[in-house]
């Protein structure tokens, strides 16, 4: 029966291709039975279609479906339930401090949906009744306030489509590969549009000390009240107290019912569920800017407060675990970003860097968003090694994994920015590796 | 009035209202004064000089009894780590190749540790420490790490003079500090013939996949152009449990001669591998750092005795076994 089981470099022709390789070889094993039989049972896609074509008629065809509403909140079709994010094995010591991956694998176009958003949390999700929620904002103010989500939902509003990517994405990848697809290399990373207002006017509302003030800190009302430092120009610039997330209101695993988003910056400074602001002249070197999200270098040296996360780039597809089934055409599709701006313009490779052709960015391409890359390939079936190297608004250029080492050394955790490389075997199948 | 008179009042009066809008702008309304002891309840956060410390104190004999308490069954009864981090030992290790992240070893100010168990700890009931009681453990947790005498009472004023072996491990020189800041690895927009050579220099153990994530096939999408690997091609191998139902990781120790230095759980002459994982669980450079250790070799974590360097053993019997130890050597 071995021969029965589709082979790597070799397309089914349809419908077989819609069937799982254990539907086919089953088919086939009828078919071989039924060879001769003027009933050609076995080469019709459902049972019951006597016609002998290839289609037939599929059941939902010939049946009422269920009544309109029957969701009052929709969800993905139930063909859609390995789409989710998950955990890597081993990475963490306590389920309430710990983080799942949003399968960049199976998602289009650039917003990620509220339900894949990836999730670090670090000491549990709360699950805040808004009416009790408050927020705070105190230190160098002339009043300091208290405000309800109504006060909040009252405020000018804006509405900005921004990515999130944790400081540690790609961390396990500085020294080697050590996970096999895109959702562990990079699903530490998502994008919303984001609703809510701009810290700025909550700042000015309370009357900040413009003179002294320098930096200041938000506090989350999670079980560890994540603290984090934000520089006072960044405040003022594009950051956000958001409650909105995709049209909707933030996920409970987002900060509902209120979070910071900081643009461009590792994710911990974005705090979820966020109950204080406190504006100071000096940053707090909390446990979360020292004994962790500091880089260590080569010399024994931590960087401090390395908010930006630099410009990058991954391709989606194909990507590690995936596989090609025949040569020929494929549209290879991927994702870039800068905490510096927009991105200007992607390449890709098909040779491990050798050669580079420029991809086609879709449009839109905006600042500190993921935007999407496309570009066309024909695959001859030889060994190709994937990669795509984005450039942003500042000129900056994307790193080799080699270049980002030379400088920090393999044990700095954070902001593994690198080129990454997908290689794709004569059989079709696709691995994550290192050039 | 005629039509056109009423309607420059029209327009008049909607100027007016535009206008009178714009002046309050900046006045919403919206929000109320914070009282100094709401402020109080909530601003908990101390700053590196002291700023923010509440009145109080405590003593590492306190501490201790504390720390027995409420934070050994979690840390390990010196802080050599248990289920959860360890918060002592590593001085020195950070230059190195197996760097080791702690209170002792990392941290570049005592009020951070003050600032961070008053907030978060212990892990399932945080805010649940007195400010005394804060002292206290705080104290007993610089004395594991030797900074503090054992007879040290700590206080708002003692507290911030406490000076870490790490203070001035830190700097702000990068790029990454503001969006304009100077990017310190760079790259060049080469097209053509950019690479003399390729050569791949990292790539997964085969069967480390399944051994670890499952079957990753399963993570794609069935009708998508490019099915998960598994589903054209056939598992890549099902190697995993072989002969005897011996866990491939345990065989390979055996194979290459582990076993007769470490035990499973028991120390031998070097640690128990259970005891290597408790130690490493979530840094997430060990795998980097225990791979280079099985490279090299080397003493001082565990104590004099070195271990020979482990270089006959192939690179890809190596990666499977560190991933097996820091899972916790399952048979
Ligand atoms: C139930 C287990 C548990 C108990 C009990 C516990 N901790 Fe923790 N502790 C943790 C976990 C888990 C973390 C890591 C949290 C994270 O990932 O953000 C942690 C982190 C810490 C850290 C930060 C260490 C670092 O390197 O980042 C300190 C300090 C700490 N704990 C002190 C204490 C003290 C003091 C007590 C007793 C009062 C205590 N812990 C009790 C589980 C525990
Ligand atoms: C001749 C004795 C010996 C043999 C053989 C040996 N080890 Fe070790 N190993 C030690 C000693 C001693 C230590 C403690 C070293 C230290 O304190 O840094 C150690 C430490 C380790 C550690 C922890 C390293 C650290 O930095 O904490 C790991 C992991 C390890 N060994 C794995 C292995 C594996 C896997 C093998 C087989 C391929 C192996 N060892 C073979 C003696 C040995």
């Amino acid at each position: 029966m071995k021969d029965k089981q589709p082979k790597p470099g070799r397309i089914i022709p349809v419908p077989e291709n819609f069937l799982s390789p254990a539907d086919i070889s089953r088919r086939r094993a009828l078919k071989a039975l039924l060879a001769g039989s003027a009933a050609a049972v076995s080469g019709a896609a459902f049972s019951g279609d006597e016609s002998g074509g290839k289609l037939g008629v599929p059941p939902w065809s010939k049946s009422l479906g269920k009544p309109v509403g029957a969701n009052p909140y929709g969800l993905p079709s139930e063909f859609e339930r390995h789409v989710i994010r998950r955990e890597s094995p081993g990475l963490t010591t306590s389920p309430h401090s710990s983080v799942v991956f949003t399968p960049l694998q199976n998602l289009f176009g650039i917003i990620t949906p509220n339900g894949l958003h990836f999730e670090r949390d670090h000491g549990g999700r709360p699950d805040i009744d808004p009416s009790q929620h408050r927020l705070m904002i105190n230190g160098l103010v002339r009043q300091p306030k208290i405000y309800t989500m109504d006060d909040l939902l009252r405020f000018p509003s804006v509405s900005r489509i921004h990515f999130i990517e944790c400081g540690a994405n790609t961390a396990m990848e500085w020294a080697n590969v050590s996970v096999p697809t895109v959702q562990y290399t990079h699903g530490m990373l998502s994008c919303a549009e984001w609703t809510g207002v701009m810290l700025s006017t909550l700042l000015d509302d309370c009357g900040f000390d413009r003179k002294r003030a320098k930096y200041i800190l938000a506090e989350g009302a999670d079980a560890p009240s994540l603290t984090r430092t934000v520089p006072i120009e960044m405040a003022l610039d594009d950051v956000m107290v958001a409650y909105g997330q995709n049209g909707e209101m933030l996920r409970p695993e987002n900060g509902y019912p209120l979070r910071l988003l900081v643009p461009g910056v590792q994710g911990v400074s974005s705090v979820k569920w966020l109950r204080r602001i406190e504006v100071g002249d000096q940053p707090w070197n909390t446990r979360e800017e020292s004994l962790h999200y500091s880089d260590l270098m080569p010399d024994g040296m931590s960087r401090q407060y390395t908010w930006i996360q630099e410009c990058k780039s991954v391709i989606t597809s194909p990507s590690g675990g995936q596989k090609l089934l025949d040569k020929g055409y494929y549209q290879i599709t991927g994702l870039a970003w800068s905490g510096r701006g927009r991105i200007k313009r992607v390449d890709v490779s098909t040779d491990g860097g050798r050669n580079w052709r420029t991809a086609e960015l879709q449009d839109p391409i905006l600042p500190k968003a993921l935007t999407r890359f496309r570009i066309d390939w024909h695959w001859n079936g030889e060994p190709a090694l994937l990669q795509s190297r984005a450039v942003d608004e500042t000129g900056y250029v994307q790193p080799k994994m080699r270049q980002l080492r030379e400088v920090r050394g393999t044990r700095s955790i954070y902001h593994n920015n690198a080129i990454q490389t997908w290689k794709v075997d004569p059989s079709g199948d696709v691995h994550n590796v290192q050039v | 009035m005629s039509r056109s008179e009423l309607h420059v009042l029209w327009v008049a009066a909607v100027l007016a209202s535009a206008t009178t809008s714009v002046a309050l702008a900046k006045d919403y309304g919206l929000g109320r004064p914070a009282t100094p002891a709401e402020i109080a309840e909530w601003d908990i956060d101390v700053r590196p000089d002291g700023q923010g410390l509440p009145r109080g104190r405590g003593s590492v004999a306190e501490g201790q009894v504390l720390y027995d308490e409420q934070c050994a069954s979690c840390h390990g009864t010196f802080g050599e780590g248990g289920p959860h981090m360890a918060l002592a030992g590593g001085v020195g290790s950070l230059k190195t190749a197996t760097p080791m992240r702690t209170i002792g070893s990392k941290l570049n100010y005592a009020t951070t540790l003050f600032d961070y168990i008053y907030r978060a700890m212990p892990f399932h009931a945080p805010k649940s420490l007195t400010i005394d009681q804060t002292y206290a453990v705080s104290a007993y947790v610089l004395h594991l790490n030797d900074i503090l005498p054992a007879d040290a009472v700590l206080d708002q004023d003692s507290l911030p003079k406490v000076v870490m072996p790490n203070r001035d491990g830190y700097t702000r020189d990068h790029g990454m500090g503001s969006v304009n800041g100077k990017p310190d690895v760079h790259n060049t927009l080469c097209m053509k013939s950019c690479e003399k050579t390729v050569e791949i220099t990292s790539q997964l153990p085969p069967g480390f996949t399944e051994q670890v994530y499952g079957d990753v096939s399963k993570h794609f999408r069935r009708y998508s152009a490019f099915p998960g690997a598994g589903e054209a091609g056939g598992s890549a191998s099902a190697q995993e449990k072989s002969a005897g139902g011996k866990s491939q990781g345990l065989q390979l120790a055996q194979q290459h001669g582990c076993m007769a230095c470490h035990g499973l759980a028991n120390r031998i002459v070097g640690p128990g591998f259970s005891e290597i994982a408790a130690r490493y669980q979530g840094q997430a450079d060990a795998r980097t750092m225990l791979m280079d250790k099985l490279v090299k070799g080397g003493a001082g974590n565990w104590g004099a005795v070195p271990m020979p360097p482990q270089t006959a053993v192939p690179e890809t019997d190596r990666q499977l076994l560190v991933e097996w130890i820091l899972r916790g050597v399952p048979e």
